[in-house]
C-alpha cells in the first residue's frame, strides 16, 4: 500500500497579514506546515502503519516548502520528494495539479493521494479536485473518516462531512481524498523521526523529470491584485435593565428595530 | 565560534514547545491552583520520548545532546517549573548520574527503564537538617553481607511519592574524617520494604508539581544497588548537581523569556495616558532589562551545554549559569507582574505563577548563596576541580544514535 500526502508550507495563522500598496501581499515571514495538512500527514503515517504499508509526503515549490516535508518524515512518512522547476514560477492551481499528478504517476504504485481540506492562506481548495481530474481517480473530499480501505479489494470507504450531514460512500482505489480536523488527532513528531528528517536528503524533481513541458504549467488565471477589506466599524452598546428577562426583551427590542433579527 | 542550533535542535524544540503550549498551557493554571499534579503528565511525556531526551538510544533514550536537554528544559519551564523540575531530577540528577557512574549491569537494569520512561526517578540527598550542608546528613547504611540496611528521613524531594527509582545518600561511614568521605550512593526503589513517602502541602510555588518526603527504615538494599565506591557519594552527589543545575538554568531561561512574552503582549494591550503603556520609557526599561537577562542567560546555559557534548568539565560554568539565570528569573518575574499592575497581582493572569515559581529555583540545587560562595572560591583559588573516577561521557553521535 502507497499513500502519498501532498503539502505545503503556508504562512502562520498568527502572523499579520497585510496588503501592500501594489496589491501583493506581505505574508509575515513565518511559515509553517499548512494547518490543515498536520491531519493528511498524520491520517497517512497512520494507514501506513496499519497496512505495513509507504508513505510519501510531496510538495510542489520552492525550498521554502522543505520544512513541511521534514516535518511530514518527523512524523513518520518513508520517503519525502520535492517537486520544483523555474517553470512553475506564477503557476496557478491547473498547473501545480499537473505538477502533482505527474509526480504521482512518476511513483507509480500510489493507491491513495491525500490532502488537507483546502490551502489556509488562500482558502481554496480547487487544486485538490483538480489533480483528481488530471489523474482520473475518484475524489472524496471533506473526508471526516476512513471506515475501511481494502487494498487488495481496490476499495476504500469514508465518511464525508456534507451540509446535510454525514454521507457515507464506498468507491475504487486509486482515489483522492482531502480530510478535515475530525479525522484524527494530528501526531507530533518522534525524536526518532527528527533525527532521520534532519539526516534526509530530499530529491528535487524537475519539470523535465516528470516529462512536463514549460507549455503545459503556463498559468491560465492571472492574480491582479489583492485588495484590504473595508475596515469594519463597531460600537458596543450595553443594554440595561432590572431583571435579566427585562434586558433580553430590551435586546430583542433592538435586534428586531436593526433589522438583525 | 559557531552558534547555529541545528536542524534536530530546532525540530525538537518545536516538538516540545508545541507539547507544552496544546496539551499543558490550557490548564496548568487550574492544577496549580488546586496544588495538583495532572497525572496524564508524566505518562505522556514518557510516550513522546522526552523522558530519554539525551540519554543514548542503545540505553532506550532518544540520542540527542546535551544542548537538546537544555532547549528542552527553557520549552518546558516557558510553560510551567513543574514541568521542567521533572527533567531536573528523572534526567539531570539521576538517570545522568547513571550514565556517568552506573556499571554496565545498572544502566540495563535502571538507566533503560529510565529513558523509555517506564520508571520515573529522583534525587534524595536534602534531609530536614542538611540543605546546602548536605555533608551533615544523618541517614545511614549499614553493610550486612550482601545488602546494607538503610534508615533516615529526606526532605523536600521532587516526585518523592511519584518516582520508581530514587538515588539517595547515606553514611556508610558516620565517623568519617574528613566527614564527606563517608557518603555512600544507592539506587532505592519506592516498592522496597520499609520505604514511605509523602506529599508535602502548602508550597509558595511549583504547586503543579510533586515534592515530598521519604522515609526509610530497615530499607534493604542489595549491594548491586550501590551507585559507585563506598565512600564515593559525596563525589556523586555533586556530580549529579552539574547536571540538575544546568537543567535548572535551562528551565530558567524559558521561565526569563514567559515574563518577557506576557509583558509584551501585555505592554502592547493596556493604554494609559493615552497611549500603550509599552510606550512609556519606564515600561521599556524593563522590557530590555528582561531581553538582556535572557540573553545573557542564554548564552551561559548553552556554554555549560556545549562543554557537556565536548566532555569537558563544566562544574564552574554550570553552576555560574544556574546562578545567573535564576536570580534573573526572580528579577524578570518581578517586573511581570510590575508590568501587569494588579492584574499581574491575581491569578487571572500568569505572572504571578511565574514569581512564586522562581523562587525556588534559588534555592534549590545550591542556594544563590552557595553559587556565589562557590564562584568567589574559584576565583580566588580556594577551589579546584580534581579529575572524577567517572566523567560525564563527551557527545559522541555515532555511540548516542547507534541501537549498539
Ligand atoms: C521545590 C523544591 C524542590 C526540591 N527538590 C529537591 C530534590 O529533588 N532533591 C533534594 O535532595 N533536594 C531538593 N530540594 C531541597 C533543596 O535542594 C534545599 O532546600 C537547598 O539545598 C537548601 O537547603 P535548606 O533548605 O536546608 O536551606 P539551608 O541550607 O538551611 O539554608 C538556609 C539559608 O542559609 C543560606 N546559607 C546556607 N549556608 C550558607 C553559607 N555558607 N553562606 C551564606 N548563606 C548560607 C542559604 O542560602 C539559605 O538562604 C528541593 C527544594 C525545594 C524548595
Amino acid at each position: 500500500m502507497h499513500v502519498v500526502v501532498v503539502t505545503k508550507n503556508t504562512p502562520d495563522t498568527a502572523a499579520t497579514v497585510t496588503v501592500k500598496g501594489d496589491g501583493t501581499i506581505d505574508w509575515g515571514d513565518s511559515l509553517v506546515v499548512n494547518p490543515w495538512d498536520e491531519y493528511a500527514i498524520t491520517e497517512a503515517v497512520l494507514l501506513k502503519e496499519a497496512h505495513s504499508g509507504k508513505a510519501t509526503v510531496l510538495t510542489v515549490g520552492t525550498d521554502e516548502h522543505q520544512e513541511a516535508l521534514k516535518h511530514g518524515l518527523a512524523i513518520g512518512c518513508d520517503q519525502a520528494i520535492r517537486v520544483w522547476d523555474g517553470a512553475l514560477d506564477g503557476c496557478d492551481s491547473l498547473g501545480y495539479a499537473e505538477a502533482v499528478a505527474a509526480a504521482i504517476r512518476k511513483l507509480g504504485d500510489v493507491d491513495l493521494v491525500i490532502f488537507g481540506r483546502e490551502l489556509a492562506d488562500i482558502a481554496t481548495d480547487q487544486h485538490v479536485y483538480q489533480v483528481a481530474r488530471k489523474l482520473g481517480w475518484t475524489m472524496l473530499g471533506y473526508v471526516a473518516k476512513i471506515q475501511a480501505l481494502d487494498v487488495a479489494a481496490r476499495s476504500i470507504t469514508v465518511n464525508r462531512l456534507t451540509e446535510y450531514g454525514t454521507q457515507t460512500v464506498r468507491s475504487t482505489l486509486p482515489a483522492v481524498i482531502s480530510v478535515v480536523k475530525d479525522i484524527n488527532e494530528p501526531k507530533y513528531p518522534t525524536f526518532i523521526g527528527i533525527r532521520k528528517a534532519a539526516k534526509a536528503e530530499i530529491p528535487v524533481w524537475s519539470a523535465a523529470d516528470l516529462g512536463l513541458d514549460a507549455a503545459a504549467l503556463q498559468p491560465r488565471t492571472q492574480q491582479l491584485r489583492y485588495q484590504e477589506l473595508p475596515k469594519r466599524e463597531g460600537t458596543v452598546e450595553i443594554i440595561e435593565g432590572a431583571t435579566a428577562q427585562e434586558k433580553a426583551a430590551k435586546l430583542i427590542d433592538r435586534l428586531i428595530e436593526e433589522k438583525v433579527l | 565560534m559557531d552558534f547555529t542550533l541545528s536542524e534536530e535542535h530546532l525540530m525538537a524544540q518545536q516538538m516540545v514547545r508545541d507539547f507544552a503550549q496544546k496539551e499543558i498551557a490550557p490548564t496548568i493554571k487550574d492544577w496549580d491552583r488546586r496544588h495538583e499534579t495532572n497525572p496524564a503528565v508524566l505518562p505522556r511525556m514518557a510516550e513522546l520520548g522526552i523522558l530519554g531526551i539525551n540519554i543514548p538510544v542503545r540505553y532506550g533514550g532518544q540520542g540527542f545532546d546535551y544542548i537538546t536537554l537544555a532547549l528542552v528544559c527553557e520549552e518546558l519551564e516557558r510553560v510551567d517549573t513543574s514541568l521542567r523540575v521533572i527533567m531536573s531530577v528523572h534526567m539531570g540528577l539521576n538517570s545522568m548520574a547513571l550514565l556517568q557512574w552506573g556499571t554496565e549491569e545498572q544502566k540495563q537494569r535502571f538507566l533503560v527503564p529510565q529513558a523509555r520512561g517506564e520508571k520515573y526517578a529522583a534525587y534524595a540527598l536534602t534531609e530536614p537538617d542538611a540543605g546546602s550542608d548536605p555533608v551533615r546528613l544523618r541517614s545511614t547504611a549499614r553493610r550486612e553481607s550482601d545488602v546494607y540496611i538503610l534508615n533516615g528521613e529526606k526532605m523536600w524531594i521532587s516526585l518523592a511519592t511519584k518516582a520508581h527509582n530514587i538515588l539517595v545518600f547515606a553514611k556508610t561511614d558516620p565517623h568519617a574524617e574528613p566527614a564527606h568521605k563517608g557518603i555512600t550512593a544507592f539506587m532505592i526503589t519506592r516498592d522496597m520494604k520499609g520505604v514511605t513517602t509523602g506529599d508535602i502541602h502548602g508550597k509558595l510555588g511549583v504547586r503543579a508539581g510533586s515534592t515530598g518526603w521519604i522515609a526509610m527504615q530497615d530499607v534493604e538494599v542489595p549491594v548491586e544497588n550501590r551507585i559507585g565506591e563506598e565512600g564515593e557519594g559525596f563525589y556523586i552527589a555533586m556530580s549529579c548537581l552539574d547536571n540538575g543545575r544546568y537543567t535548572v538554568g535551562a528551565g530558567a531561561v524559558g521561565l526569563i523569556r514567559a515574563c518577557l512574552e506576557d509583558s509584551v503582549r501585555y505592554a502592547n494591550e493596556r493604554v494609559t495616558f493615552g497611549q500603550k503603556i509599552g510606550h512609556h520609557q519606564l515600561i521599556k526599561q524593563k522590557i530590555a532589562y528582561m531581553q538582556q537577562w535572557y540573553d545573557a542567560a542564554r548564552l551561559l546555559v548553552l556554554r555549560a551545554g556545549w562543554m557537556k557534548n565536548m566532555g569537558q568539565r563544566n562544574t564552574r560554568e554550570t553552576a555560574v549559569a544556574k546562578w545567573f539565570a535564576t536570580d534573573m528569573s526572580v528579577k524578570a518575574a518581578l517586573e511581570a507582574v510590575q508590568i501587569h499592575g494588579a492584574y499581574g497581582f491575581s491569578d487571572e493572569y500568569d505572572v504571578e505563577r511565574y514569581l512564586r515559581n522562581a523562587k525556588g529555583a534559588v534555592i534549590y540545587e545550591g542556594s544563590s548563596e552557595i553559587q556565589q560562595l562557590i564562584q568567589a572560591d574559584y576565583a580566588l583559588g580556594y577551589r579546584k576541580d580534581r579529575p572524577l573516577r567517572c566523567e560525564l561521557p563527551a557527545y559522541d553521535p555515532e555511540f548516542w544514535q547507534n541501537e549498539g
